[in-house]
């Protein structure tokens, strides 16, 4: 399986025309002034390709070094960090791990798949050569003692970590504004939010910072950034990946994500990190379409991808595509919900049959949500008491010691939901809130399994807007929890999800893009991966490369 | 690693009272032991080693006091135990548990309560809840959860333990326990409420040097599986108590699911205690008592604060039986307050996202319930219907190795009662000198059953008999080798031992002058030099029925 990953892509090369050189840049888009704009010039967009591919097809026919690659991305990310500020931390040992692939590549031994490969981490997910704060003070200098499952899985597949990305304060917050060390900027228009929480993950794919990386979505904290930055964002199926050593927000909500600047890329690293982990519990043994056949291969998610050349006309044709009623309606920016029917009608191009479904339990899903979060993080979060690590207050007794840690250690946010959880959670109102929640919970996915008996996949909005000004919503947090209905449903109902760039409506430089949002049911990533391959590769006039790049940083 | 295995609590050292560092408002688990560690000194100083009062005056002055409380008063009795299973490994993870390893050496990630870590159940823990529930004649939860119970304290890494809270595994069972003869025996049926699974906490160990006061944290402990049984209040004294506890720790150590070592901590016990006047239906203030080291601690505590209690009553100061936790004083015998309840704890339980349900199915569930040992209470009535006596009855069956050792020999066809004799006789007598386990010492059921076949087979006289058996116990071997190296088969041929009777006579013509002048008691003496010719050898039987008749024979 995914021997072709091994070896010069043969087949996949038919599907990804790969060129020699990634080619990362584009003429500034054309912008019209109305709104929303997914017509730009044909002649400056072509579709988006998979880095992943086209860097090991370069690799391996030896017309560039890791080495090489690892040097262009490292320069770039320190060219565009001042202005971004993607990553807490990065590593020392990019080149090294880089002239350690070229030595391999060198004595003609096998490499992984994501061989040369810069992966960026969000700083919730732990890597044991670098600190894991989860963007929070309270874990400052914090260094694990062990990799996630995630990252070593990325590691032994000779992917190289490049460090470790900002966000909202253990995943807490849609803008990446709460993060404890620095607010990252979205690469698209620098005084906007890069969204979040997983802010500086996407940040870095959209700047080209790094390949790809990973995130975590607790209620759309992928799905969100990827839209507001202009990069595909997946999250998985509650269970695909194992969620062992992702520092805890709401553990029946969390998932690791990823991200990439194509369909392809975003699936080969979800192929990569997926798959059954006994050291998880709720990570699940089903396999489905994702099949791991020996060791160093990856499943075979790309086998499900169509080649643009191949795309005849109504190449998804038959395929059932429902949109979610409730997602279009009031509340929803109108450059959004013109660019979101824009893609409606694209997808009906390619054959779709497109038909309007209704949840009625949707407008729910955000109240469950944030009590349920809030009360699986107020337990979560009770082991930073500056006992064992993380930092400790000077303190006189032992409730002085709990108090200052977390009055020092965690910041408002985070506060406030620790605050809203254990009070959802006291005796006498555990029947009122958290269970009513899970009720609602209940009915949700229940809702969702009918919509998707009679779907192949269901469509939205990735966020009511496109990306805002840093600190526009800093202090109305009702609006900016808000901002999550189209993504929180998912998590709750654990069903997978993939965002992609589908136009842009009007603001910064040269306009922001929006994302389209496909949900499907449960373990079936290879479909999403399908589907959105076809929609990104078919999309006219679109090219969603930041103007921090295309404005001259060097290749 | 190291860096945060050890680390302390520091206060500072102008800290007049070190205890304040411990004081905590939501009340759970463990008291300030600082503070009982200064007492327990002090009272050492002020008296000699603590002794348990047991003159006999005292002890009949207690029993009046008591028969005249018990006319007056009823006590109610209820009692939580927490048995320790002997797991291999941790109940969440793959560390193993040594009692008395050096502080923080059996920890991990898991158990640390480290960000990421997840917890992953150890199916011999619900194997061990399973077989305990079934043997305490429960009703099984076929679909249980774990909780995670929430409160903040050093030893508790996660800041909350991993419980089972209103779906336990088991519930509505009952416990039979047999009274010891010597306080007048009776059957008496105890109700067990119910049956659950959790997790221990770590240990907290005091460092004072005298100008600094420290406070450190051994994880070794933390994540050790518990079941909490917890009992029905139908215990009315501190001796049913005591014997109820007793039975538990002869299951566990039937069932092969815990050491059930009081010392270790492996059986821990906390008492409910509340007295009312006989004849009213309310019940009294209850009243805990926990540091219980040891069954006659459980009896003598609670029959203290049933006394403590009806002289508060006697004197109408019954409001001053408040709800509180008392600790037991060995030293002084004695019960002290430890902590009063301010107000309910509110632990606020919530089902545990890491973990899956537990989910039983009958197939499993029968096959360890074919697998049961033959448990405490069947064994005790299938020796009773042997026609041993109680008081042998309670003795055999009390420890599960002696059982075995009975079951074993009587299985080779020993006489049972014989059986009973020689292991409650001089077998207990020799463990007991050279305090030996029954299955420490060198004799097998196999020979002792041959010792006692040998003895009714008249190969062997008794007195003989047991020399052989005291050489088997500290040397080995068997009945027959020892038998025939030391030539020790019993003459049982009458024409030998008439030789030997007429030898005694001759030999001492005097003595035989002296019976026939009617001095009849030298006959005693006859008896014994033939036994010394013989070498212990002559049939006891033969011997005085051949010396009787020659004795009495007119020569």
């Amino acid at each position: 399986m995914l021997s072709t990953l091994h070896h010069p892509p043969r087949r996949l090369s038919r599907f990804f025309p790969a060129n020699n050189k990634p080619r990362h840049f584009h003429t500034k888009p054309v912008l019209s002034s109305s709104q929303p704009v997914t017509d730009q010039s044909p002649s400056s967009t072509s579709p988006p390709e998979s880095q992943i591919l086209s860097i090991r097809h370069s690799l391996l026919s030896r017309e560039v070094t890791a080495t090489q690659l690892a040097e262009t991305y490292l320069s770039r990310l320190k060219l565009a960090e001042p202005q971004l500020k993607s990553f807490i931390h990065v590593s020392n040992n990019v080149l090294k791990e880089a002239q350690s692939i070229d030595d391999k590549i060198k004595r003609n031994e096998n490499v992984g798949p994501l061989a040369g490969v810069l992966v960026g981490v969000k700083d919730n997910i732990c890597t044991v050569d670098m600190p894991s704060t989860a963007g929070s003070r309270v874990l400052e200098n914090y260094r694990p003692p062990f990799d996630a499952t995630a990252v070593k899985k990325v590691k032994e597949f000779d992917g190289i970590v490049v460090g470790k990305t900002n966000l909202d304060e253990f995943g807490m917050g849609s803008t990446t504004e709460s993060s404890s060390f620095q607010v990252t900027a979205n690469p698209w228009d620098i005084s906007r939010v890069p969204g979040g929480s997983s802010g500086g993950s996407a940040a870095a794919v959209s700047a080209r910072q790094c390949v790809v990386s990973l995130g975590s979505d607790t209620g759309g904290s992928v799905r969100q950034p990827a839209s507001f930055c202009g990069v595909v964002g997946l999250k998985p199926t509650y269970g695909r990946v194992s969620r062992y050593g992702l520092i805890a927000y709401a553990s029946s909500l969390d998932v690791i994500g990823c991200f990439g600047s194509s369909v392809a890329d975003t699936g080969i690293l979800l192929s990569a990190i997926s798959g059954h982990d006994r050291l998880d519990a709720t990570s699940s043994k089903q396999v489905r379409v994702l099949q791991i056949s020996v060791s160093q291969e990856v499943p075979d998610f790309t086998s499900q991808l169509i080649s643009a050349a191949l795309l005849e006309s109504k190449p998804l044709k038959g395929l059932k595509v429902g949109v979610i009623r409730e997602t279009l309606e009031n509340g929803v920016d109108s450059g959004v919900k013109s660019t979101v029917l824009g893609a409606v009608s694209h997808l009906e191009e390619l054959g779709c049959t497109l038909s309007e479904v209704s949840l009625p339990s949707f407008s729910l899903g955000l109240p469950a949500y944030y009590i349920l979060a809030s009360s699986e993080s107020s337990s979560n979060l009770s082991r930073y008491d500056g006992v064992r690590y993380g930092n400790q207050a000077a303190a006189e007794d032992l409730n002085a010691l709990y108090g200052d840690s977390r009055a020092k250690g965690f910041g408002s946010e985070v506060k406030m939901r620790i605050l809203m959880g254990t009070y959802a959670l006291s005796a006498g109102y555990y029947d009122a809130y958290y269970k009513r929640a899970q009720q609602v919970r209940t009915l949700i996915q229940k809702s969702f399994k009918t919509a998707l008996d009679e779907n192949d996949i269901l469509i939205s909005p990735a966020a009511p807007s496109a990306a805002y000004k840093i600190g526009e919503k800093k202090n109305d947090p009702l609006a900016m929890y808000s901002g999550d209905i189209m993504t929180v449903n998912v998590n709750l109902a654990g069903l997978p999800a993939l965002v992609l760039p589908c136009g842009f409506v009007e603001g910064g430089p040269i306009g922001l893009p929006v994302g389209l949002q496909m949900i499907g049911a449960a373990f079936d990533e290879g479909k999403l991966l399908k589907v959105g391959h076809i929609f990104e590769q078919t999309l006219q006039g679109c090219r969603f490369v930041p103007p921090l790049i295309a404005d001259g940083i060097p290749q | 690693m190291a860096s945060f295995l050890f680390r302390t609590i520091q206060s500072h050292s102008f800290l007049l009272c070190p205890t304040t560092l411990l004081r905590r408002n939501n009340g759970a688990f463990y008291c300030s032991m600082k503070s009982t560690h200064t007492q327990t000194a002090t009272q050492e100083k002020q008296q000699p080693p603590p002794k348990i009062k047991s003159s006999p005056q005292g002890n009949q002055a207690k029993t009046r006091t008591l028969d005249r409380i018990s006319k007056e008063y009823e006590a109610i009795i209820g009692i939580e135990t927490h048995v320790q299973l002997s797991t291999l490994t941790k109940a969440f993870c793959t560390c193993p548990y040594n009692y008395g390893a050096q502080p923080n050496t059996s920890v991990c990630p898991i158990c640390m309560g480290l960000p990421g870590a997840l917890p992953v159940v150890n199916s011999k823990v619900v194997e061990f809840a399973v077989k305990l529930g079934l043997a305490l004649n429960c009703k099984l939860s076929f679909n249980s959860k774990f909780d995670r119970k929430q409160y903040f304290y050093p030893d508790l890494p996660k800041g909350y333990q991993i419980s089972q809270f209103d779906i336990p595994i088991a519930t509505g069972g009952y416990l039979d326990v047999d009274l010891p003869v010597e306080y007048g025996g009776g059957h008496r049926r105890f109700g067990i409420t119910r049956v659950h699974m959790e997790e221990d906490a770590g240990k907290l160990l005091h460092a004072d040097d005298g100008v600094s006061y420290a406070l450190q944290v051994d994880l070794n402990r933390a994540g050790v599986p518990l079941l909490e049984i917890v009992s029905e209040p139908d215990m009315r004294t501190g001796l049913e108590a005591a014997e109820y506890a007793a039975e538990l720790q002869r299951l566990v150590r039937y069932l092969g699911v815990s050491n059930g070592n009081m010392q270790e901590g492996s059986l821990r016990c906390d008492v409910n205690v509340s007295i009312r006047p006989v004849g009213q239906s309310k019940f009294g203030t209850k009243v805990e008592i926990k540091n219980l080291n040891s069954f006659s601690s459980i009896n003598r505590a609670i029959d203290f604060e049933i006394a403590r209690q009806a002289l508060l009553y006697s004197q109408g100061k019954a409001d001053q039986i408040v709800q509180e936790t008392r600790l037991w004083e060995e030293g002084s015998q004695k019960t002290v307050t430890m902590r009063k309840k301010e107000g309910l704890a509110d632990y606020r339980y919530f089902p545990e996202p890491d973990l899956p349900e537990v989910i039983l199915n009958k197939e499993y569930v029968d096959s360890i319930q074919s697998s049961l040992p033959e448990l405490p209470e069947m064994k005790r009535r299938r020796y009773e219907e042997m026609g041993l006596s109680m008081q042998d009855v309670l003795f055999l069956a009390n420890d599960i190795n002696v059982a075995r050792f009975f079951d074993a020999t009587i299985g080779k066809g020993a006489d049972v009662k014989l059986a009973a004799n020689w292991i409650m006789g001089d077998i207990a007598a020799h463990m007991k000198n050279e305090k030996l386990t029954i299955n420490e010492i060198k004799l097998s059921a196999a020979e002792l059953a041959e010792l006692i076949a040998s003895i009714k087979g008249a190969t062997i006289s008794g007195k003989i008999g047991k020399e052989i058996l005291f050489e088997l116990m500290a040397k080995g071997g068997t009945v027959n080798g020892i038998i025939k190296e030391k030539d020790l088969v019993q003459i049982v041929d009458p024409s030998e031992i008439e030789k030997m009777v007429d030898k005694v006579f001759s030999e001492n013509p005097k003595q035989l002058e002296q019976y026939r002048g009617g001095k009849t008691k030298l006959q005693g003496f006859f008896a014994g030099q033939v036994m010394k010719i013989s070498k212990g050898k002559a049939n006891p039987g033969l011997l005085n029925k051949i010396l009787l008749e020659k004795l009495n024979a007119k020569s």
